[in-house]
């Protein structure tokens, strides 16, 4: 987790007249598993194609391991890439298409064939050499579409959502396989996804894009726990993204309220963003808490409750493994060192996506 | 439901019957009779005469070299139209099939007209001082012929298998390796075979049982076996002796739409 493996550097791209990436930076460290996290349409995948090679630049460079490979093509690329639908050759058996690559770089038979059994023990298929892609499931699918790319050791795994298309269960499981996989391969994984839990549970770093920019740069719990902005709190994870004014250090107006919280350095009465996760509220008894209110929904989910409280003219999204009936009176507090402050989006770009649950 | 289901079927099957079953059987039985009613095989080996295996040999020829260049010329096309944005795309594929919008006898006449010894493309030949185009009546523009009304048969069936072929796949093979030839030779190429089957399908079994072509653009000096059946059957009246060709000819359709279905593994290209 030290060099630079991948540099990234003042990239933009357009389409016609939409552009997809503006003056983009970001490097990738060896060993690294880092994730483009973002909705549809933020450029995530573009960034993926332009490592790949699929996509040139209109301005910037690629650079890999200290070489410009801007205009490599991407057959002379050291990195593979897993594809969204996997993109198995439909006309070759399972051993074909794993052993593709290495027939491409006329390595011996004995070679393929030792290479072949490693992947497929490595991706828990093994004895599927000679079935077709076809006869297989989703998940075998994917990885085979794994196997045939880690046959070549490439330094970087590049994946395009590669569990998009795979139902919940199936994508847990491939979460935690693709975590053993990385370790036990020790190569650096470029994931893809516009599912934050995906994100949450296997990146080393998440990169979060919005409209081509890049928003935030950091581990799950930076992430999660101190979004810099409403965007990033609004699509990591569920919110309560309120309009606030920063009084003084440690002290926040919010709906009208005084809170206490941990921040400092925003200036004197300086108009900001806070954002309190729903499972930081706390409901009591209206006498004790900070901002009373009333139960407007309530929602049983397993693990807790969901509910919406009506505080101060805002609906508070509230995670409590207690329960409080439908037009309760409430109080709210919420821990200090649980308000997170963000500075208001100075640009239109960052101004925050509002996704209605 | 079931029941109601099978009488919309019923309109289609008394055309099967009325249009397809019974004169096959009818074919049949005039080919293993003779003019009496007796039975008799005279009539399938009459294919056997000289003049009747000049004909068919070179129907097989011709028709052949005719799939040959419909698939050279078409098939760089498909791979440039399925590479082309949909808009462009549209507007070639127009091109290639407003032709077909006229009739068939009309377009091959066409070329008569063009390739006559003072024809259209003679006088332009003239014109420019350059030596003329003596191919009418000769087995080169017959397969001009074939060609100019077969190619949207092999273009079409090569095309809408390449645009079925997923861009990643191609992606995936360069990532693996393969410069641009190779991605061809082994991805691009075989997964569109049953386009290219299909197309040869559909172009080789019209050359090889056309009379029109031949007539029109070959004289009535160059005989192919569409040629010898057509005569039979108008001048000659002679159903049997006709009939009997017929179904060699078909034995040898069905020999070749066999072999390319071996090739055919996803059965995609199954056109007929």
């Amino acid at each position: 987790m030290s060099n630079k493996l991948i540099d990234l550097v003042h990239i933009t791209k357009k389409y016609d007249d939409t552009t997809v990436l503006d003056d983009l930076n970001l490097y990738i460290r060896e060993n690294e598993f880092l994730t483009l996290l973002g909705p549809s349409g933020c450029g995530k995948t573009t960034t993926l194609r332009i490592m790949g090679g699929f996509e040139q630049p209109d301005q910037g460079n690629v650079i890999f391991s200290g070489t410009d490979i801007t205009s490599l093509a991407p057959n002379k690329r050291q990195l593979n890439t897993v594809f969204q639908k996997y993109a198995l050759f439909t006309h070759m058996s399972i051993a074909e298409n794993i052993a593709f690559g290495l027939k491409i770089k006329k390595k011996s038979r004995d070679y393929i064939n030792d290479k072949i059994k490693y992947a497929l023990k490595l991706v828990n298929l093994d004895g599927y050499e000679n079935r077709t892609p076809d006869s297989l499931s989703g998940g075998q699918q994917q990885r085979i579409a794994i196997a045939r790319a880690i046959v070549n050791e490439p330094k970087v795994l590049l994946l395009d959502e590669p569990l998009g298309a795979l139902d919940l269960k199936l994508r847990q499981d491939m979460q935690y396989e693709l975590i053993r996989l990385k370790n036990e391969l020790g190569i650096t994984f470029i994931y893809v996804t516009h599912d934050q839990e995906e994100a949450l549970t296997m990146s080393d770093t998440i990169v979060v894009m919005n409209q081509g920019y890049i928003q935030q740069i950091g581990t799950p719990e930076d992430i999660y726990n101190e979004p810099q902005n409403a965007f990033v709190a609004d699509f990591i994870g569920d919110s309560n993204i309120i309009n606030a004014l920063m009084l003084e250090d440690k002290l926040v107006e919010i709906l009208g309220t005084c809170f206490v919280c941990v921040d400092t350095g925003f200036g004197r009465n300086k108009p900001v963003d806070v954002v309190i996760r729903p499972e930081d509220v706390e409901l009591t008894d209206p006498a004790s808490g900070t901002i009373t209110g009333t139960v407007s929904h309530l929602i049983f989910k397993g693990v807790h409750y969901e509910m919406e409280v009506m505080a101060g003219g805002f609906e508070w999204l509230v995670h409590s493994t207690r329960m409080f009936p439908v037009g309760t009176e409430v109080g709210i507090r919420v821990d200090p060192f649980n308000i997170q402050i963000m500075h208001k989006p100075e640009s239109e770009d960052e101004e925050a996506v509002m996704i209605d649950d | 439901m079931i029941k109601k289901k099978k009488l919309l079927s019923g309109p289609y099957l008394v055309w099967t019957v009325a249009f397809i079953v019974i004169p096959l059987l009818l074919i049949v039985y005039y080919g293993f009779t003779n003019e009496a009613g007796s039975l008799t095989l005279e009539n399938i080996m009459n294919m056997g005469t000289p003049e009747n295996m000049k004909a068919l040999w070179l129907a097989l020829l011709l028709s052949l070299i005719s799939t040959v260049l419909c698939l050279i010329l078409a098939y760089p096309l498909a791979m440039i139209l399925s590479n082309t944005k949909a808009n462009a795309t549209g507007l070639i594929v127009m091109i290639f099939i407003i032709p077909m919008w006229m009739n068939f006898l009309l377009r091959t006449l066409a070329w008569q007209t063009l390739l006559e010894k003072n024809g259209v493309i003679n006088i332009a030949l003239k014109f420019l001082g350059l030596p003329s185009l003596n191919i009418i009546n000769t087995p080169y523009a017959i397969v001009l012929g074939m060609v100019y009304n077969f190619l949207p048969f092999m273009l079409l069936p090569i095309y809408n298998s390449l645009i079925k072929i997923d861009r990643n796949v191609i992606n995936a093979a360069k990532d693996l390796g393969a410069n641009e030839f190779q991605t061809f030779c082994k991805i691009t190429f075989p997964l569109s075979l049953p386009g290219v089957i299909s197309g040869i399908t559909m172009v080789f079994v019209p050359s090889l049982t056309t009379f029109v072509i031949s007539d029109l653009l070959g004289g009535s000096k160059i005989l192919l076996i569409g040629n010898v059946i057509e005569q039979k059957f108008k001048q000659g009246s002679n159903w049997n002796t006709g009939s009997g060709l017929s179904l060699v000819l078909m034995l040898f359709i069905l020999v070749s739409m066999a072999i390319m279905q071996k090739y055919d593994k996803d059965g995609e290209g199954a056109a007929f």
